[in-house]
């Protein structure tokens, strides 16, 4: 059936690039028509950007070092970095229901199922479906979806539902104890293996203790620009792989065991 | 007669190529939920000027065809779109004689039953979503369904499909 489905999506492929090219085109007409004095202004901007991070990258090389010496000390694991790969959005899922967008690689270059999907902002969602040339990826706010979360102040894990709506993700089983605020930072866990540990994927918008209820109500938003961007990066991530044939749906269950 | 009704699968199977085109075409989110059902448009468009040739076959496999792209459960589409083809051809002849806006209301109604067979499906292997907007497609389409009509006609008698 998956393999049928992969030969059907490889037949359309065409017309899937076909669809994309007006946005292609404009993107395009965009770079070519613009303004020397709005290029000047964002120039002058990436360059005072490129400094920060610069700065920022020095200390980040000297507290890598002093990680992996401490987690030697500990006879822990290094921590590896991740290899990362730069694709492209080509196409986004039309029924509102269902939170996919299709990218530009599939199993031909080495994709595997299951595989995160970040921009720069933090965590996307993972691929869930692959064809040969294209792949279809799932994103964190699908109301199918989960990901397993730790709030970066605490380190508090749970799990963070997608509720079919673009900008809103939801705490499941947060007790009313729980030290959660508002502008907490929700990063991956790392449990269930799905997904690396340590990236962005949302910032906690509300938290509503109601004495009614049994567990408090924490809403994100998530940190990717789900509608917006069309550069995505896939991770290469080197936990042992679940198996691959699960279909998207177990994702749920899998990250509630 | 033979070489005209190959050219006329031709034109056909462009419009439903146009048609898939058209429903993938990127949209703001707020307008998301009022896609128009171009596929089922055309599709009823065709099965009610030639029953003899367009039916629940070529319903099946645009369905089929549109599962995939929009990565639907493989067959939702399909069972829909088999509906909707199965009920216009019952009521073709009903349907051409029909004043355009009485042809959509009909179209209304078809396009509203793809969309709860859809919707059904789709509920029963875990899309969740508790809104009826997933209705609105059938209201957008019967707005268009003038045009559309219009248009499809004169394809159909520019290129002679019978």
């Amino acid at each position: 059936m998956r393999q049928g489905r992969a030969y059907i999506a490889l037949v359309l492929t065409p017309l899937q690039w076909l669809v994309d090219l007006p946005a292609e085109v404009a993107d395009e007409v965009s770079d070519v028509v613009v303004d020397r004095g709005l290029l000047m202004r964002e120039n002058a901007r990436l360059k005072i950007e490129a400094l920060e991070l610069e700065q920022k990258r020095q200390q980040l090389a000297a507290l890598e070092e002093e990680n992996n010496r401490l987690r030697a000390l500990l006879n822990g694991r290094a921590r590896i970095s991740d290899e990362v790969e730069l694709v492209e959005l080509i196409g986004v899922n039309p029924d509102p229901f269902q939170h996919q967008i299709v990218i530009d690689q599939g199993s031909e270059d080495q994709i595997y199922l299951g595989q995160p999907v970040l921009d720069a902002g933090g965590v996307m969602g993972q691929v869930v479906e692959m064809s040969h040339y294209t792949s279809r990826v799932m994103l964190v706010t699908d109301a199918r979806h989960a990901i397993p979360v730790e709030v970066n102040r605490t380190g508090f894990r749970s799990i963070a539902l997608g509720k079919g709506e673009l900008d809103e993700l939801e705490l499941e089983h947060v007790s009313a104890t729980v030290d959660i605020r508002v502008g907490d930072l929700l990063n991956t866990s790392g449990l269930a293996g799905r997904f690396p540990r340590g990236y962005p994927v949302a910032e906690v918008t509300e938290v509503i203790h109601d004495p009614g209820l049994s567990f408090s109500i924490v809403r994100a938003k998530p940190l990717a620009r789900l509608d917006k961007s069309r550069h995505l990066l896939l991770v290469k991530h080197n936990e042992p792989q679940r198996s691959p044939e699960e279909n998207p749906g177990s994702v749920v269950t899998e990250a509630q065991q | 007669m033979n070489e005209h009704s190959q050219g006329g699968g031709l034109i056909i199977f462009a419009t439903f190529l146009f048609g898939i085109v058209l429903s993938q075409m990127p949209l703001p989110e707020f307008i998301g939920w009022a896609r128009p059902e171009w596929m089922a448009m055309i599709l009823i468009y065709w099965v009610i000027a030639l029953p003899q040739s367009v039916g629940v076959g070529s319903a099946f496999v645009a369905g089929i065809v549109l599962d995939v792209i929009r990565g639907s459960v493989l067959g939702a589409n399909a069972l829909a779109l088999v509906f909707v083809a199965y009920f216009a051809a019952m009521l073709h002849r009903r349907m051409r004689v029909f004043p355009i806006w009485q042809q959509s209301l009909l179209v209304m109604v078809l396009i509203g039953a793809n969309q709860l067979i859809l919707h059904w499906v789709q509920a029963l292997v875990g899309y969740t979503g508790d809104s009826l907007l997933f209705l609105l497609p059938a209201l957008v389409s019967a707005f268009f369904w003038p045009l559309m009509f219009l248009i499809l006609r004169r394809v159909r008698r520019t290129f002679y499909v019978s």
